[in-house]
């Protein structure tokens, strides 16, 4: 209630239209302070010759062009560049095939769809415990094909520095791909029946119908999924953690673990904050375009 | 979403629906197996997984795996098994969620009911909050805990969650208040109820549905949580998923397997529960937080 | 001054001016309709008497109370809105005296209050249900009832009653207005059904664009609009406006309209105001409602001035009581009703009777009636 240019208010009416701005300031306060503040203060260490604690020498972009230059850091780059791919890529074919079958009038559906969820209930330190075991030569799935006669199976990636960013994709898929089916089956079933009665009228196919018409109207669901999945691969820290350690070596390292180990573990605060700020601004350049459209169009 | 009740209008052929179920079925071995598997061996003894086939059942069943994790097993340093950290977990989880949550409501309140100039420039900023990757405030969050005098203790890691569950919780209950008729918060206007007497008697009552949304949803994120807590808690103040971290990748002695899959499963289960008794919900939050933004 | 004043109100948002100078004194017991299109403003003002909106300049007062950014609960009025706005976990009991708890009155006495209404209502079986195991109707009841308990100086309805289907609607106009006879409470009531509007109010606001195009009794509006959008909006079917040439025939005024052949043929004018005069021989709009062209044997036996029209009939409608029939007048689809029983067959040519007493002509610029 816009009444902010109309005359003679009584007292409480005043009160009751500071009320709500009392009320939400604390959340703003603290976003202000533990967000926004923080974002300022990490990028301003980035600048710094922080090194186990902060501290306020001013070396500009010292810390970017080192940071650049660190093998590591360009390993955690182009792994976190095939990693997101992958994961984006897989999670969404996967999602959207089990949307759309689960879609066809299945019978047990009901039984179905939670066991694709479940893995999204799970910490990902569950998951990659549960998957560095399964993955592992020597006792898992390698191990239980050869006994089962197939002596010359073999699955080493997770050994493998070449290959073990794909056994981290494996296990991240394998978490959030039920997410996306749910996402996708949710607009499916908001998609208009008569639309899809008038397609069948008009003669088309089932593969014309999900091309031609379906799919276009999933257009929020990908682009919703597009959105989260790229946030949480960036983000990703605790799989690798849990599945692999960032190695063998640091062949699985990703930006997320490289902030950690360089701010936490090898002292060098002001390359971790440089590492953090290169995330916050991928991230955001893929949020805040997202987020200003969602709000300009729900105002 | 998601009542099998869609009458989709298309038909599809016997080898097709054939190869469906086929694909289907698949797949839900892909999401059970893993941790079906864990299931299993967390109840064999340690000979039968390391020199046996993870997909035999126990040769001889045993819970001596499970009581070792829960009390005996070796965490860090302290032979204390994962009970000490499964109860931090709770008590770090349970105070966080419950004050998310009531700010989140009225957060949500005003910000549907109540909207001034530049309430929806607040909800911007509290929502781009959801979408940062936390490593962007480790650092000085370490200063602050540090400086409240509360770095490496429970009481902290509650701080944290409180403050970055905040974003979730307003997103979940602004999209649940916006459905809300504003017609009757006018007539409650006009009979004369103020702010919270509105929201106290009107808007509450009929929060059921969010208000399980946003436990669920915080709950397991906060439960789930291992960034923070290996950033902020020490030793003993440790949550779950750090310990059973910790009990997994510890490098002194013998790999206990099954000791390790009974404390996965430990660390997993409150989550599960929260999903099974009220699954749907807890997908619905989700799209409400995702889907719409 | 009235029981209920809007003095010279308006109301903006931003630059943006919504409501242009309203200005509207009810009197004590009066039912006064604000009737339009939607956005055309009626909501806003009712929500302004309300006080769930600010006044941007201008003062409204109750009683000779400025209410001017009074808080909605202290100006004593009551609201009935058009989705009910029952309190969905409260039960109907709880929802009538969900006003008086919160003004402080003593339980015992809201008790009271409640039977009393409840009674007058015939609600008294539905007191221990919720909202969501009602019946349209019975909301509508409930509604109703949250708003007699308070006793207020002023009723305001919004559109209370789109929400019910054709028949329900019909039964609760008339409980509305037996309610107002009965107990003779000041009214504001907002519609877009320009039936209700007509039916229910001692006086209606016909409102356009953010202004008040008439405010008259229901026959002053109907039977003299003040200008082309009034005369269109109120009636249905809709007034018929047709471009005529005004002319001088035997010292008497004509308006020459022409059939669906071409002829054209001049329709006399009598007891011309004067201001007609100074359209003579100028193009005007005629207006002619369509009960005022009927067969012969059903014009108006009072009526001075009927005037016989022969003209090829286009479609004919029949609608049970009365039968419309369309043709083509001027250039202009022209709809005519009729007894059921008339004898017209579509493609014929048929001997109209219209009825001038009722014509009305308006002023092509300014499309404001000519009097």
């Amino acid at each position: 209630m816009a009444a902010s240019t109309d005359t003679g208010v009584d007292l409480r009416t005043r009160l009751q239209t500071w009320l709500p701005k009392l009320v939400l300031s604390p959340s703003l306060a603290i976003m202000l302070v533990f967000v926004y503040g923080f974002i300022a203060f990490t990028i301003y260490l980035s600048f710094t010759d922080s090194r186990m604690l902060p501290s306020f020498g001013w070396v500009g972009w010292d810390n970017y062009d080192r940071l650049f230059r660190i093998r590591e850091w360009n390993t955690a780059i182009s792994n976190l560049a095939v990693f997101a791919t992958l994961y984006i890529g897989i999670s969404t074919l996967i999602g959207l095939s089990l949307a759309i079958f689960l879609d066809q009038k299945i019978r047990g559906e009901g039984v179905l769809r939670p066991i694709f969820l479940y893995p999204m209930a799970l910490s990902f330190i569950v998951t990659g415990t549960a998957w560095k075991w399964f993955l592992d030569p020597a006792i898992g799935l390698e191990n239980t094909m050869q006994l089962w006669g197939w002596e010359s199976f073999s699955f080493t990636w997770i050994k493998d520095r070449e290959m073990a960013i794909y056994t981290v994709v494996i296990a991240a898929v394998w978490q959030s791909s039920g997410f996306v089916m749910a996402m996708f089956l949710a607009g499916l079933r908001g998609i208009d029946n008569e639309i899809l009665k008038a397609a069948q009228i008009d003669g088309a196919s089932n593969w014309n119908l999900y091309r031609r018409i379906i799919l276009p109207q999933l257009r929020p669901a990908f682009l919703s999924a597009f959105v989260i999945l790229s946030h949480l691969a960036i983000k990703s820290y605790d799989l690798v953690i849990a599945l692999t350690g960032g190695g063998p070596g640091n062949a699985t390292a990703l930006p997320a673990t490289f902030m950690y180990s360089y701010t936490f573990t090898r002292n060098q605060m002001g390359i971790g904050a440089a590492s953090a700020v290169i995330m916050l601004m991928t991230i955001a350049a893929i949020m805040v375009p997202y987020l200003y459209a969602e709000l300009k169009e729900k105002k | 979403m998601a009542v099998a009740s869609a009458d989709t209008a298309i038909r599809t052929s016997r080898i097709t629906r054939a190869f469906i179920y086929l694909f289907l079925l698949l797949f839900a071995l892909f999401y059970l197996l893993p941790f079906g598997i864990m299931l299993v061996n967390s109840l064999k003894p340690l000979s039968e997984i390391t020199g046996g086939n993870m997909i035999a059942l126990p040769q001889d069943w045993t819970i001596a795996p499970w009581l070792s994790a829960w009390s005996t097993a070796q965490i860090g340093v302290e032979p204390t098994g994962l009970r000490p950290y499964f109860i931090n977990s709770l008590v770090m989880a349970i105070p966080a969620v419950v004050l998310s949550t009531v700010v989140g409501a009225l957060n949500g309140y005003v910000l549907t009911k109540w909207q001034f100039r530049g309430s929806t420039i607040i909800f911007g900023l509290l929502l781009f909050s959801c979408f940062i990757p936390f490593q962007i405030v480790l650092i000085p969050m370490a200063r602050i805990l540090g400086l409240l005098d509360i770095a490496g203790t429970t009481p902290g890691l509650i701080l944290v969650h409180f403050v970055y569950g905040i974003g979730f919780t307003t997103l979940y209950f602004r999209n649940y208040y916006a459905a809300f008729p504003t017609e009757l918060v006018r007539a409650a206007q006009i009979d004369g109820a103020g702010f919270f007497q509105i929201f106290w008697r009107i808007m509450l009552p009929s929060s059921g549905p969010i208000i399980a949304v946003s436990f669920i949803w915080q709950f397991t994120n906060i439960w789930n949580d291992f960034l923070f807590g290996a950033s902020f808690a020490s030793g003993g103040s440790a949550p779950m998923t750090v310990a059973l971290n910790n009990l997994v990748n510890s490098s002194t002695g013998v790999r206990e397997y099954n000791v390790h899959f009974a404390g996965a499963i430990m660390a997993a289960a409150p989550t599960l529960l929260v999903y099974i008794v009220a699954g749907r919900y807890f997908v619905r939050g989700l799209m409400a937080g995702s889907v719409k933004g | 001054m009235g029981f209920l004043d809007i003095d010279n109100v308006t109301k903006s948002y931003g630059a943006v001016e919504v409501l242009h100078k309203v200005d509207i004194d009810v009197e004590e017991g009066e039912f006064l309709v604000l009737v339009g299109p939607s956005g055309c403003g009626k909501s806003t003002l009712l929500n302004m008497i309300a006080g769930l909106e600010g006044i941007t300049s201008g003062e409204i007062r109750i009683k000779d109370r400025v209410m001017n950014g009074v808080h909605p609960s202290k100006r004593n009025i009551a609201m009935v809105f058009q989705s009910y706005a029952l309190y969905p976990n409260m039960t109907v009991g709880q929802n009538i005296t969900f006003g008086l708890e919160m003004h402080g009155t003593p339980k015992a006495e809201r008790e009271t209050a409640m039977k009393t209404v409840a009674q007058l209502l015939q609600i008294e079986h539905l007191l221990d249900r919720k909202p969501g195991q009602l019946s349209g109707g019975q909301r509508q009841r409930v509604a109703m009832g949250r708003a007699l308990v308070r006793n207020p100086d002023v009723f305001l309805f919004d559109e209370p009653l789109s929400n019910l289907d054709a028949k329900l609607r019909v039964d609760m106009r008339i409980e509305i207005k037996k309610l107002h006879q009965r107990l003779g409470t000041t009214i504001v009531y907002v519609t877009h059904d320009q039936i209700e509007a007509m039916t229910l109010s001692t006086r209606i606001a016909v409102m356009y664009d953010g202004y008040v195009q008439q405010l008259g009794t229901p026959k002053e509006i109907y039977d003299s609009p003040a200008n082309l959008f009034v005369a269109t909006f109120m009636g249905s079917p809709a007034m018929n406006v047709l471009p005529v040439r005004l002319i001088e025939r035997d010292g008497e005024l004509h308006a020459l309209v022409s059939a669906a052949d071409g002829q054209e043929r001049a329709l006399r004018i009598t007891h011309a105001p004067p201001a007609y005069a100074a359209y003579k021989d100028a193009d005007v709009l005629l207006g002619i409602r369509p009960e005022a062209i009927t067969d012969p044997e059903g014009a108006d036996r009072n009526a001075r001035n009927i005037q016989p029209f022969r003209n090829r009939v286009t479609v004919i409608e029949p609608a049970g009581a009365d039968t419309f029939v369309t043709m083509t007048m001027s250039g202009k689809d022209c709809i005519a009703r009729m007894r059921a029983d008339a004898d017209v067959k579509p493609g014929h040519d048929f001997d109209f009777a219209i009825n001038m007493d009722k014509a009305v002509l308006f002023d092509p610029k300014t499309e404001s009636r000519i009097a």
